[in-house]
């Protein structure tokens, strides 16, 4: 907290600046088409806010996350699809910015964790059970 | 002031040392533990004072406090930050200590004592960082004019109530465990130490499922986007020792009914109370990002690191060391109402399993150089299937008879329940399309949930089932009561996200709403723009007032969200930045039955409630007998 | 069950143990850095945000020779500590250009009377666009591009005095 008030109190004016400025057209403006606006949440839900403290972009404040709604939007707009657009800024950005992390070699052993700790489970529960008669 | 938490320690040190003795200095711990708890609440008492009286020569009054403050959060502000925080946690862990040695009588004297003694390490292992790591009562020279003030976001009624009931969760936690390293020492593991943990393990997770329900309810109001959950590392910090309590809680009551399952509980006991000191550690130590990371140093987070190897360690050498010679509990028969309880206890160890790795995995990736994210998308997937397949077993499982059963019998009596599930399914299918393959099997789900959970009522008399049974019954349905209201917002939610000019209208869901006009509002300690919204149904009005709020104590603007709650739902409004050209921008939502989710979460911690009543009253009945359980 | 099973939770908790305890030692680097390092830059052609200076596009940045492409905005704090190193680099000799994140015309008129204009081109990005496609995470960053348009490195943050000659040297290997 208290290393932190300093560096809050020496930013507040470049926030109250940056909120002059008005935000991107599709950074707070719904796509007309229902279906193409829903495929866009979806998408936005599942990308992390790079200036944020751990929140996905469908539910940041920040201006950046704006500009990322709306790049998403568009995108969408145009026809291109959820993935690609995912894709496109995993090249830009690292997996860091899905926060559905991609498998590959080192997400591999994530995504195993269900299977190996439902198997895991499983074999410890077998000792505490008797066989039927 | 500082004498208190120093004259405490000192006592503890006597109570872990009475340990070792015999005799006399046995009888002597129980009263110490009482007076250790006293000494605790009086220092806690004295900070709130400080904290009160806006004393800004205290350190950390100074930082977190503003003379210009509400009263309420003067107050709350006690333990909306670090130092006062742990003071909290000490706070109900004495009193938690003291009334074990007041209350316990089941257990056997030795055990009793082993269990005090575990408790009083940890609490000195506290003390010890309250007062060289963290002292809340550190003076600052000279004392400022007045005081930095409290984060914004904390600035809520929530603050008041969140934090001491999740901590007293934390901390009831720490009781089962000390239970478990007590009955170690001695080797006591049966059903009367199962009889004698179960309400405390009862108590702590009725707590946790408050500060949850809360936690959340919170959040969702405060952070301003409509969103109730974001697997957040802080967030399953706190989901951790929930889900590791309520395996505990089921496998307790395998143990008192039918002594099985022995060295699993004792096990679990340890794991849940480790998951609540890793939660204390996570966010504490803010070695991952968070929304709610609000008071972060890594060396605090270094001494609670060490606290946990010492208590967690310990205890798991001695599990390792000693469960070997405990004996073997009763084997089960699969088809049974042991054998729903196992496969629930494996299904919520698998899911705690889920969250810890993937809150975890970050750090190990980074270890490897590899930077990415685990968010929602994953937990989502991977735990979703298996908390349906839970959500399955305990339909089932409280209508299973213990010992043995016959599976044709249980799908018989499983028959309206499955209907149910079906039936909701089929309707949903036909009328609600499209929606999510989630909320479509939660929704189908909870509906035979709650068809399940009120079957063992069926053709009972209702006025002499027992207590407990009732607390069941309840916790399952507000189980499916949440559910519902999860999957319903996930699937039925309606956004609408505009921006109007004052007169303008828009529809929202059933609701028309129109932007009457924009005007500042001046409080203590912050100014706002408020919005005034009406907002009409069905011919009826009512007026909402979303505010965008700076503080000047610290410098920081929030949004503060207004609701409309009404019977089927709520409509959620935020207001946003203006546009420059007159308009203004408005996040809208219409949330049908998403109070649901904390109805059932209050439902659940009513049945938890009741269910300790059930297994308390009985109990003083039986106070006279002599100790020879 | 037998003896060794028992250890496992040991074996679990000691596991667990490593990971927080190395997440303590070494505090993450929370800097998200962009993933187009040793990639070609992205194609792109901005506006100019003030009369007299032109804007810029990836084609006109191509075949000139190695140069620094700085992210900034008139609007953020740190920009302004940086910019007397980035006079220094000019006038070391660095091209630099420049891309302006959600910006206005007086607003950059100002800041580059303030604090100096190191500037051969700035790019008017209204919503951040060309920044997002940069992985770019924030203002200000400097990118270090080749002659043949390649991404060589980023500099996340202002820079600092004492990274001045870090960054001449990177820009003379590239000659």
């Amino acid at each position: 907290m208290r290393i932190l008030l300093p560096i809050v109190l020496a930013l507040s004016p470049a926030i109250a600046l940056a909120q002059s400025t008005a935000p991107a057209a599709l950074a707070d403006t719904q796509l007309a088409d229902p279906t193409q606006e829903a495929a866009a949440k979806a998408l936005m839900e599942t990308l992390r806010c790079v200036v944020c403290q751990g929140q996905s972009i469908a539910d940041s404040d920040a201006t950046m996350a704006g500009d990322m709604r709306a790049l998403v939007r568009q995108r969408i707009q145009a026809g291109e699809s959820p993935i690609a657009i995912r894709d496109w800024l995993i090249g830009r950005y690292g997996d860091y910015i899905s926060y559905d992390p991609p498998l590959s070699a080192a997400t591999s052993l994530l995504w195993a964790t269900p299977v190996l700790l439902l198997g895991l489970g499983v074999w410890i529960a077998r000792a505490s059970f008797r066989r039927r008669r | 002031m500082w004498l208190a938490a120093a004259l405490a320690a000192l006592q503890l040190l006597m109570a872990a040392l009475g340990l070792k003795g015999n005799g006399e200095v046995m009888a002597a711990v129980r009263p110490v533990a009482v007076v250790q708890g006293v000494l605790a609440i009086v220092a806690m008492g004295v900070l709130i004072a400080v904290f009160w009286r806006s004393d800004m020569s205290v350190a950390l009054v100074a930082a977190n406090s503003h003379s210009a403050k509400p009263w309420l959060y003067k107050v709350a502000g006690a333990w909306g930050n670090h130092e006062g925080s742990m003071l909290l946690w000490v706070t109900i862990l004495g009193l938690a200590g003291g009334a074990v040695a007041l209350l316990e009588r089941r257990l056997p004297e030795r055990t009793l004592i082993a269990t005090l003694g575990a408790q009083a390490a940890i609490a000195l292992g506290f003390y010890a960082f309250l007062l060289f790591a963290s002292n809340p009562f550190a003076r600052l020279e000279p004392a400022p004019a007045d005081g930095m003030g409290l984060n914004p976001l904390l600035q809520d009624p929530g603050l008041a109530f969140h934090p001491p009931t999740l901590y007293a969760g934390y901390v009831g936690l720490s009781v089962a465990f000390s239970f478990a390293v007590g009955a170690l020492v001695t080797r006591d593991v049966g059903r009367e130490f199962a009889r004698a943990m179960r309400p405390w393990v009862l108590g702590a997770w009725i707590f946790l499922t408050l500060g949850i329900t809360a936690g959340s309810y919170w959040a969702y109001y405060e952070l301003g986007w409509g969103g109730w959950w974001f697997w957040d590392p802080v967030e399953n910090a706190s989901l951790m020792p929930w889900l590791a309590a309520t395996a505990l809680l089921h496998s307790v009551t395998v143990l008192a009914t039918r002594d099985g399952l022995r060295a699993w509980t004792v096990m679990l006991a340890v794991v849940a109370f480790s998951m609540s000191m890793l939660g204390t550690f996570l966010v504490r130590s803010g070695i991952l990002t968070s929304v709610h990371a609000f008071a972060v140093d890594p060396r605090r987070g270094a001494f609670i690191l060490a606290l946990l190897v010492i208590y967690i360690g310990g205890a798991l050498v001695l599990f390792a060391a000693r469960v070997g010679t405990v004996r073997q509990g009763t084997m089960f028969d699969p088809v049974s109402r042991e054998g729903g309880l196992v496969a629930n206890n494996l299904l919520l160890s698998v899911i705690l399993g889920i969250v810890l790795i993937g809150t975890l995995y970050p750090i190990v990736a980074a270890g490897f150089g590899v930077q990415l994210s685990v968010g929602p998308p994953f937990f989502n997937k991977a735990a979703g299937p298996i908390a349906l397949l839970l959500v399955a077993i305990m339909a089932v499982g409280p209508l299973l008879r213990w010992r043995r059963d016959e599976a044709q019998a249980v799908i018989a009596r499983a028959t309206w329940p499955i209907a149910a599930t079906a039936f909701a399914f089929a309707g949903l299918i036909v009328f609600a399309m499209p929606i999510g393959v989630l909320p479509l099997l939660g929704l189908s789900a909870a509906t035979g949930l709650a068809v399940a959970s009120v079957a063992p009522l069926w053709k009972r008399d209702l006025r002499r089932t027992p207590l407990f049974t009732w607390g069941m019954v309840i916790a399952h349905l507000g189980i499916a009561v949440s559910l519902a209201g999860m999957a319903c917002d996930a699937a039925f939610t309606a956004e609408r996200l505009i921006a109007l000019r004052p007169g303008d209208a828009t529809r929202i869901g059933p609701y028309r709403v129109t932007l009457d006009g924009i005007s500042p509002v001046v409080a203590d300690n912050w100014s706002a723009l408020q919005a005034q919204l009406t907002v009409t149904r069905d011919g009826g009005s009512r007026r909402l007032y979303p505010q965008s709020r700076t503080f000047t104590d610290p410098p920081t603007t929030t949004s503060e969200s207004a609701i409309a709650t009404v019977l089927d739902g709520q409509l959620y409004t935020v207001l946003g930045v203006a546009d420059g050209r007159g308009r203004w921008q408005l996040r809208l939502w219409w949330k049908p039955f998403v109070t649901l989710i904390w109805f059932g979460g209050v439902l659940v911690a009513l049945g938890g409630a009741l269910s300790l009543l059930g297994r308390v009253r009985p109990r003083r009945r039986s106070r006279p007998e002599p100790a020879w359980l | 069950m037998t003896r060794r099973v028992l250890w496992l939770p040991l074996v679990g908790f000691a596991l667990l143990f490593a990971v927080v305890a190395s997440g303590l030692m070494r505090p993450a680097d929370r800097t998200v850095r962009s993933a187009l390092i040793g990639k070609p830059l992205p194609a792109f052609s901005l506006p100019p945000l003030i009369p007299g200076k032109p804007g810029l596009s990836s084609a006109a940045m191509a075949g000139q020779g190695p140069r620094l492409l700085n992210v900034f905005a008139s609007w953020c704090v740190p920009c302004v500590a940086e910019a007397p190193q980035l006079m220094r680099l000019k006038a070391a000799g660095v091209p630099i250009d420049a891309i302006a994140i959600r910006d206005t015309t007086p607003a950059i008129r100002r800041f580059l009377a303030r604090v100096g204009d190191p500037y051969a081109r700035i790019g008017d990005d209204r919503v951040s666009a060309v920044q997002l496609s940069l992985g770019s995470s924030g203002v200000p960053e400097t990118f270090l591009i080749d002659g043949k348009g390649i991404v060589v490195r980023q500099y996340v943050g202002d820079i600092r005095p004492e990274q001045v000659d870090e960054i001449l040297a990177d820009f003379r290997k590239l000659r």
